[in-house]
């Protein structure tokens, strides 16, 4: 099959959403096992190297297409766009700031091979904050190292080709000063911790693990990872996955339009429940408008312009992420209360039962209570002129 | 040394928890490297607004603004002199 193009991704996407996604994401969820076929099918049409230059084999596309095709996977299935988009930060990593032929050469293996990048940011004993790491970089001097991270959480690890871990640059480096990894599979060692058994986002089978990485220094990427956080990591990250939870939010509105145009015809006139429905339409819109106004905003300046670490940036995408993980909730909830005992049913087709799982998770992925905090003291020195 | 300077190595002591002596460390050093963190640096940025009774425009709320102690004092004297 025709690998896609800048110009048919957004499409490939819906279609393997509608086709493939779809189809598993009941199955995926309650196994909580990774969506294979989703995968197999979006890695034929080459979406996993869509933000990769045409040059290096990739789509050359933007954030703009990325952003919209996560959210048409999210429309059916969750887990299958969480990856999606996981994915695709890792690879905007490697695009914006992969400056080494290692990666360059990687860039290109990840268009051939259609490559699975995850990334292991945080670690137990540093309380959550992902810009902080107690495991190093043990260079052994000879252009080889050692990595041990011991990880909370890392998601779709086991299906994973690569690997992006934080570490501090080396065993004497403070915790801030970290750089970023990449660890490829053949270099890995995953010893599991903890099972994945949660309410939603049951697809990511993100359990913890040991890591082991023995690699050659030139799988570090040359930058300094509160440089590569703050240009690219967090506001594709935020970006990424607000598409995602929105594509949640306007499944779980399309039941509930189902659910009222039924009634409408049943009773021949507008029921009760379409005034519910309006209100929902005042959230889902301007949820809409706030998501792709952000992929507008990362789109306009360049990652490495100096003023992509501004700290008016950094708020920016911190609001996004507080918002889109909250407003989903709010969709969600809202829809429910429209289709009322149909939706609450496991059996019924308006059943808004994963809707409701996945969309509470959105919060506590990178807790809002420590952007928010983060985004506090931003705020006492950002005037906003 | 100028004054501005040392007041900008005080604040640094002050707020930047680094992991270097901030009264000696050199003016081309990486703060970064030094264990600056983008927390620290609010503090820091209230640390010069307070000790130059100054304000510091967003645009200069950018990372490279708070990179070395020459640039820390680049951007303080342009508002100094502003």
């Amino acid at each position: 099959m025709a690998r896609v193009t800048k110009d048919t991704l957004v499409a490939e996407a819906k279609r393997i959403g509608q086709e493939v996604a779809a189809q598993h994401a009941k199955d995926v969820d309650r196994e909580g096992r990774f969506p294979v076929e989703a995968f197999d099918a979006l890695k034929e049409a080459g979406l996993l190297s869509a933000w990769i230059p045409e040059e290096d084999g990739g789509a050359g596309a933007t954030i703009l297409e990325i952003g919209r095709a996560t959210e048409e996977l999210g429309k059916h299935c969750a887990s299958t766009a969480m990856i999606f988009a996981m994915h695709q930060i890792q690879v905007a990593c490697l695009v914006y700031h992969g400056t080494s032929d290692y990666m360059a050469g990687l860039r290109k293996r990840v268009a051939d091979e259609q490559l699975l990048l995850a990334s292991a940011t945080t670690e137990i004993g540093i309380g959550g904050d992902v810009r902080r790491s107690t495991c190093a970089v043990e260079d052994h001097g000879d252009g080889t190292f050692v990595l041990v991270k011991n990880a909370p959480v890392i998601s779709y690890a086991e299906a994973a080709d690569i690997i992006l871990v934080t570490a501090r640059k080396s065993p004497d480096a403070a915790p801030s000063d970290q750089v970023l990894v990449l660890c490829e599979k053949a270099d890995l060692t995953l010893e599991p911790t903890s099972t994945w058994d949660t309410m939603g986002f049951r697809g990511t089978c993100s359990p913890g693990f040991i890591l082991t990485a023995r690699s050659t220094t030139d799988h570090i990427i040359p930058h300094e990872y509160a440089d590569i956080s703050a240009r690219t990591m967090l506001p594709v990250s935020h970006t990424l996955w607000a598409h995602s939870w929105l594509g949640i939010a306007t499944s779980a509105t399309s039941l509930a339009r189902q659910f009222v145009r039924q009634a409408a015809r049943r009773s021949g006139s507008t029921p009760p429940g379409a005034l519910r429905l309006a209100e929902l339409e005042v959230v889902l819109t301007s949820f809409q408008d706030r998501v792709h106004g952000a992929a507008q905003r990362y789109a306009e300046l360049d990652p490495n312009d100096p003023a992509a670490t501004a700290m008016g940036r950094a708020i920016y995408f911190n609001t996004l992420k507080v918002f889109a993980s909250t407003t989903v909730v709010d969709v969600v909830a809202r829809a429910l209360l429209v289709v009322g005992i149909q939706g609450y049913r496991l059996d019924s087709p308006l059943t808004l039962d994963r809707h409701l799982r996945d969309a509470y998770g959105a919060q506590l992925m990178v807790n809002n209570d420590r952007i928010l905090t983060n985004t506090a003291a931003l705020a006492s020195v950002y005037r906003g002129d | 040394m100028s004054d501005t300077l040392a007041t900008i190595r005080t604040v640094l002591a002050e707020q930047g928890r680094l992991s270097v002596d901030a009264q000696t460390v050199s003016e081309t050093a990486d703060l970064y490297a030094a264990g600056l963190t983008s927390h620290a640096t609010i503090n820091v940025v209230l640390g010069l607004e307070n000790a130059f009774d100054i304000e510091l425009p967003d645009e200069l709320l950018v990372k490279s603004t708070f990179e070395t102690i020459a640039a820390i004092s680049a951007a303080v004297e342009s508002e100094l002199g502003a």
